[in-house]
Order: structure tokens, then sequence, then C-alpha cells
């Protein structure tokens, strides 16, 4: 044999993806999405922390068009984290494993998180007014 | 650590076309991996233009016309043509199947042709399955026992207890799904991948067995059992519907069941 080391056939770069595998690489995804999500947590305590100045700042920032777009993709990303988190854990007890169910638990849980985040927006909205 | 990218030495150039005999009319057209561990040359995809109607119905006639007629030097295992032998397990159209029981009807357009992913290539479609065999060997997938053999009978088994070995039995060790699962990719040096695991489920599920908790033993540990995510691949994949999927979940609950 010529050749000393042998090639490693291409995995990624040739797979089809399915829902099942987008949801789990979604997981983790938005597992890091919230952790970059939560410096915006860690910003606004330390505004609130140092004075009304800095607040206003985080404040100004938060209901811009950008903050707010930003603000929309976190609450997403954490929902979404949520309920592909419940759908990890319904599997974790041997339910949803079957091709159909867990389709059916996939698909249940974007849309999930679609009416959460919506809905919050919503009540913020409503909540808070035009803001 | 995952690597998501292909060494350099693995990279898949383009290779030759060798178009379909003139006046065939309905022309299909193959892309299939091909490396020649001779050539010292990285992997390429080589592509042939086939004519349907002078070949058999499934994606193995395929590769067997192409070896027989046009490439001689095509490499892959086959054996069986039936789904039983589970040789002619490969990448097909972006997922793991047994190209034998693909019929090229149910492939949309082009035929794209690799070896089952992230494996060490021995030649063209033909993986080296070494590690793969080692982890089933360690397992010890056969009947372990302490009870004295009864005499004059076979240990026998209720049809209720027969039963909970339907599923995991007919499991043909294809690599189908374990090539499926990017758990396995990134870790197939210390995690089982899921054949392993439904083969171990298959002998901790038989009333017949007695080590059970060895068995469960074995397998408590963070790589072998728990690098299971379930990502769902290896259930999605299997080309005898099986479950590997469903078979490491029931393992992982009766190792939480037993710590009470």
């Amino acid at each position: 044999m010529a050749s000393t080391e042998r090639p490693l056939s291409p995995h990624l770069q040739i797979w089809r993806w399915g829902l099942h595998m987008g949801l789990s690489i979604a997981h983790r995804t938005t597992g890091i999405g919230n952790a970059v999500g939560a410096l915006l947590l860690v910003w606004g305590f330390y505004a609130l922390a140092s004075g009304p100045e800095a607040f206003a700042g985080f404040h100004d920032f938060l209901t811009s068009l950008l903050g707010r777009l930003v603000l929309f993709g976190v609450t997403f990303s954490v929902m979404l984290h949520l309920c592909t988190g419940v759908r990890h854990l319904i599997m974790d007890t041997g339910r949803g494993l079957e091709i159909a169910s867990n389709r059916r638990i996939g698909i249940l849980a974007i849309l999930a998180a679609i009416a959460l985040t919506l809905g919050l927006w919503a009540g913020a909205y409503g909540f808070a007014g035009a803001l | 650590m995952a690597k998501f990218t292909l060494p350099k030495n693995s990279k898949v150039n383009k290779g030759k076309h060798v178009p379909a005999p003139e006046g065939a009319s309905n022309v299909r057209t193959l892309h299939v991996y091909r490396y020649d561990p001779d050539s010292g040359e990285n992997p390429r995809i080589d592509s042939y233009g086939l004519d349907l109607d002078k070949c058999g119905p499934m994606v193995l006639d395929a590769l067997i016309k192409i070896k027989n007629e046009v490439d001689t030097t095509l490499t892959f295992r086959r054996s069986c043509r039936e789904g039983v032998c589970g040789s002619c397990a490969m990448n097909i159209n972006g997922t793991n199947t047994l190209a034998c029981t693909l019929s090229l009807d149910d492939v949309k357009g082009d035929v794209v042709i690799h070896p089952l992913p992230h494996m060490p290539i021995i030649k063209d479609l033909v993986p080296d399955m070494g590690n793969f065999y080692a982890q089933y060997e360690s397992i010890e997938p056969w009947l372990k026992t302490v009870s004295p053999d009864p005499a004059g009978s076979e240990r026998l088994q209720s049809h209720e207890d027969r039963s909970k070995i339907d599923g995991l039995y007919e499991c043909i060790l294809c690599a189908c799904c374990s090539t499926a699962c990017p758990s396995y990719w990134w870790n197939s040096d210390r995690y089982l991948g899921p054949a392993a695991l439904l083969q171990a489920y298959r002998w901790i599920a038989d009333s017949r067995d007695e080590m059970t908790g060895e068995r469960l033993d074995d397998l408590e540990d963070p790589f072998r059992l728990y690098r299971c995510h379930t990502i769902m691949n290896c259930t999605n994949v299997c080309p005898k519907g099986l479950n590997p999927a469903k078979a490491i979940a029931e393992i992982k609950k009766l190792v939480a069941e037993r710590q009470g």
C-alpha cells in the first residue's frame, strides 16, 4: 500500500439534515445564544447599579429598533431552547422516539416556541403600551 | 474533540465522467466516491451515465453494472443483495442505507454515492470496520449465565419474554445507524454508537441472560453510553426499521431506575 494514512469519508459535508437533527443542533446553538443574550441582563443590572445616566443608555438601546430586534431574537432563542429542552426531556423518558411521534413533538416544539415568543411580545406591548 | 472539516488527505476532488453509451434513452447519472490507496492521490468523485433500461432496479444493480461494464476497479462490499447481510451499507444522496434495498426509482435525479460517513476508507466505498466490530465485541454479545444449564433441555423462554427481543435481534450490523450519528462521528473512539448499544440492550432484555447488572455496570459511563444525545439519526436511517434510539433510552432508564 502506497498510502500511509487512510482518508476520512465525508460526513457533515454530505449529510442530508432532517427536522430531528436540525432541532438537536438548534438546542445547542440556542443554548449558546442564551448565554450571549444573558449579557444583556448583566448590562441591565450593571447600568441599574451605576445610576440613572447609565440606565438611560441601556434603556435607549433596548427601546431602539436594533435593541428590540436583539431582544426579540433572544426571546425566541430562550423559548426555542425551553421547548426543545422539554422535547429532549420527553425523549429521555423513552417517549417520542418513534419516527412519527418524534416528528410530531419536533413540530410541536417549534410551534410552541413561536407562540410563546409572539405571546410574550404581544403581552409586553399590551402591558407597556406604546413604550 | 469534534472536527467539522475533512483532513487534508481526505478532501474530495472532481474525477472523470463516463457518459452513457450512445442511443441510451433512459439515462441516469451516478456520482461515486472513489479512492485508490495505491495512487497516493486524494479521493475523487467519478460520474457515470447509465442506461436504466439495461440495468437492474436497485442502486446496487447500478454499481454492479458499472463494475462489470465500465470500470472494473470500482470497489464495494456486497453479498446477499436482499437486505440480510448488511454488506452494501453506504451513503446514498445524503443518507445511509443498503444499496441493495433502495430502488433507483425512489431516488430523485442524480444518484450520489459516498461510503459510510466519517470512517477511514480502505478503497472506494469500502470503509475500515475494525473499530465498529471491536465495539460490538466489547458488549459481549452472547448469552451469559451463572445458573447451571438445565439438564436435558435448552434454556427456555416464555412467548412474552421472547417478544421482548423483537426489534432487537433483527439487527444486521450494517453500521448505517452508527455512522449516521454525529456523536459517533466526533467520539467513536469512546462512544459505543447506536448499533453496539442496541445489541447490548438485546442481551439486557433477554430473560435468559443473567448478567444484566454487570452489563449495565459496563455501559454506565459518560462516553460509552451517555454520548447519545437523542439526535435520532440512527432510527431515521435504519434500513431494517429498527429503533436504536429507543433501545438506548431503555438502557438509560434501567441505569437510572436501579439507582433508586
